[in-house]
């Protein structure tokens, strides 16, 4: 089975696994095609693949690929 | 008086007029409910946060996250780059908020050490040059130096943001000499970070010249965080309307307030 880091953890990785995929998948929140959420709020989360930002316009197609070192970042406490 | 001062006297910042001078922080607070409460209770129009690993499960009441909360509140989201100590990172930092939360407003903080907390002046200058040619408007966090701060300024800074103390320390404006001289010699807004305590240091700040406050620790973590930010939202108007006030010079003697002509044979 092959695999992604996500945040700095492995995790498996199903064929045709979209960035946009992913988002769902950790946020649980369906994404449109513009890569805003589907239930209207404010997402809050960028990702980046490889050191790249991959921007949310991008999320739908852009396809992960075996061994991608990806990042989902968002707005926390602090400072 | 409050919506009158702030309708006539906006703190204009990156080209947008804001109505409070108190800008929040975020961290230490035990609750996202209870910080939420804070920050309406403070009256802020501005407010930072961190940028972190998307961890599921951190969102308060509802399911809502902190985004989400100062969305709801009508609060301007300022991202930092808390716990960069590279240009090399902070610039990053700042990218993958400007794609999170849709702002190319960044608190840069780029520091030298766990231990002080202090920015680290020569990777502060680096990425404040780096994030101007990115298209960012820069709050650039610094030491109280009024070298620097100028240098920022030149760099194309939208705000400098000089410390009072240490992160944290809650010790007050340790150099309020440094404060003024940075404040006398900047064209842009100059914002007092880090290092306040209690209500009188951030009154202090405004009567220095400063345009605006910037804290978090004395409020979320006082023992009453909502009194306490309620107690900032006055300091920060009353020092504003008593550095505009003009205020009376010292002397080092007395000077009577009340006439001695007329004064009955006693």
């Amino acid at each position: 089975m092959s695999t992604i880091q996500l945040n700095g953890a492995a995790r498996p990785l199903a064929e045709g696994t979209t960035v946009a995929h992913l988002v769902t998948a950790v946020t649980g929140r369906a994404i449109l095609a513009s890569g805003q959420p589907a239930d209207g709020g404010r997402l809050g989360v960028a990702v980046a693949r490889n050191q790249d930002i991959v921007p949310r316009s991008q999320w739908a197609g852009t396809t992960l690929e075996p061994g991608d070192d990806v990042e989902v970042v968002t707005a926390v406490q602090g400072g | 008086m409050t919506e009158t001062l702030t309708a006539t006297d906006p703190f204009i910042v990156a080209g947008v007029p804001l109505g409070s001078r108190l800008i929040m922080g975020t961290g230490g607070a035990p609750s996202l409910d209870g910080l939420g409460a804070a920050l309406v209770a403070s009256g802020t129009e501005l407010t930072t946060v961190a940028m972190r690993r998307y961890a599921p499960g951190s969102g308060g009441s509802g399911g809502t996250n902190l985004f989400e909360l100062l969305v709801e509140n009508n609060i301007r989201v300022l991202p930092n780059t808390a716990g960069c100590f590279t240009a090399r990172e902070a610039v990053m930092t700042a990218e993958l908020a400007r794609e999170a939360l849709e702002t190319d407003w960044v608190k840069l903080e780029v520091i030298a050490d766990e231990h002080t907390l202090l920015p680290d002046a020569v990777e502060l200058v680096e990425a404040t040059e780096q994030l101007v040619n990115r298209g960012f408007k820069v709050f650039a966090y610094t030491n109280d130096d009024p070298v620097v701060a100028l240098r920022l300024e030149q760099l194309g800074a939208a705000a400098v943001m000089p410390l009072g103390a240490p992160i944290g320390t809650g010790l007050g404006i340790l150099n309020p000499h440094n404060i003024e001289l940075i404040v006398s010699r900047a064209s842009v807004p100059v914002v007092l970070d880090a290092g306040i305590g209690t209500a009188s240091d951030a009154a202090l700040a405004m009567e220095l010249g400063c345009d605006a406050v910037l804290l978090a620790t004395a409020v979320t973590r006082a023992q009453d965080p909502v009194r306490m930010a309620e107690a900032f939202k006055h300091a920060v108007i009353g020092g504003r309307l008593a550095s505009r006030a003009g205020r009376i010079p010292k002397r080092a003697h007395a000077l009577a307030s009340s006439a001695m002509e007329g004064r009955p044979d006693l």
